[in-house]
């Protein structure tokens, strides 16, 4: 009788989908910290986690709240000072990646500018490959209003791309 | 413009277009090996000062192949052959003790260290403190005794019934050795038929010969 995998094939099996999720929803600083917070709550409850569970939607329910932790424990650590044009690096992604700069840079950046719902929606069900009904279980709402969310996130990011290639040629 | 954008590559039909944007995401959030490693390292790390580490791994070379090593926080819990299979192992660990499972060499340095003592000639027993939980009843007497046999000595699987108290129990001592989850530190290898062929064992007969010419030199 075969139960649950041992931790180690799970983290070997899923551990890069929910980094891209995690980079994806709070950008390269924050992600690891999630991503760590993510695999020891999931640690930590995997004995009791049910044998015929969704693995993978699962680990990204509890990277979700983990993000949610994330941003909020940053929000609560600004302070809020005027803003100074020009002070943020445009090249931070890139830096934070070890100056691998991937091809679809453009792409992370204008992900991160969608607003938080359709980020979520389009990170979990197009980069985790979630079906609409698991994301619409993590965020609220029916999948039908998820679905839209993330055709709306898509949308966008085509729009942006488009304008990157217009303003390269 | 690159070819592969992939906003352009979605604008084909419905499939292909999601197809297309999942593609273009996770080549937006390249993930380099090394850096799940160092993920996984300091996951393993949190997870042992936590206390929910139930189970470290890690594998060494040997003389008689990969060796898989397992431990508890009681102690050495298994050592496996490559024969025996460490997937099929760990799982089983898993479906036994805990599911709680990493890769997390550092609990099993000084298994590894003396492994590596013994399989240079160096060291002629073993000290690391064991967990025995994987074996019950008269096969964990079996084991208990078994360290009796000194390096580079044999004995016949009648001579280890008798240390265990049980003398016509030599089939059963037998099936012990077969079963033992933690072959080379207790010394199965060192049980041999009575008419002095080596008889089975858990890592093949090859690996058995190796490790008493080992301890024979």
């Amino acid at each position: 009788m075969t139960g649950k995998q041992p931790f180690g094939a799970v983290v070997a099996a899923h551990g890069g989908t929910v980094l891209r999720v995690c980079r994806a929803i709070l950008g390269p600083a924050d992600a690891d910290d999630a991503w760590s917070e993510t695999f020891l709550a999931a640690m930590k409850a995997y004995p009791d986690l049910p044998a015929d569970a969704n693995v993978e939607a699962w680990l990204v329910t509890i990277a979700h709240r983990k993000a949610i932790d994330v941003t909020r424990a940053a929000a609560r650590r600004a302070i809020p000072v005027a803003e100074i044009p020009g002070d943020e690096c445009p090249d931070d992604g890139a830096a934070a990646d070890g100056g691998q700069r991937p091809l679809d840079g453009g792409l992370a950046d204008a992900l991160a500018r969608l607003p938080a719902r359709q980020k979520q929606a389009v990170a979990y069900h197009y980069l985790a490959g979630l079906p609409y009904k698991d994301v619409a279980a993590i965020l609220g709402g029916s999948p039908e209003a998820v679905r839209r969310a993330a055709a709306d996130g898509i949308a966008k990011l085509r729009r942006a791309a488009s304008a990157r290639e217009r303003s390269a040629r | 413009m690159n070819t592969q954008n992939p906003a352009r590559a979605a604008s084909a039909d419905r499939p292909g277009r999601a197809a297309g944007a999942a593609q273009g995401l996770a080549r937006a959030f390249p993930v380099a090996p090394g850096e799940l490693d160092a993920l996984r390292g300091q996951l393993a790390a949190a997870a042992r000062r936590d206390g929910i580490l139930d189970i470290a791994y890690r594998t060494i070379d040997s003389p008689v192949g990969s060796l898989l090593l397992a431990a508890t926080e009681q102690g050495l819990i298994r050592v496996a052959y490559a024969s025996e299979g460490h997937d099929a192992v760990l799982q089983a660990l898993a479906d036994r003790i805990s599911p709680r499972v990493l890769h997390a060499p550092a609990r099993l340095d000084a298994a590894a260290r003396e492994l590596g003592e013994y399989f240079a000639g160096r060291r002629h027993r073993f000290d690391v403190p064991l967990d025995l939980r994987l074996a019950a009843g008269f096969r964990r007497i079996v084991l208990s005794h078994l360290p009796e046999i000194g390096y580079g000595h044999t004995a016949t699987y009648a001579t280890v019934a008798q240390l265990a108290g049980h003398p016509r129990a030599s089939r059963a001592v037998g099936t012990a050795c077969a079963t033992n989850p933690l072959p080379v530190v207790v010394p199965c290898h060192r049980v041999i038929r009575a008419d002095g062929s080596l008889g089975g064992y858990v890592g093949g007969p090859a690996a058995k010969r190796t490790l008493l010419t080992l301890e024979a030199s």
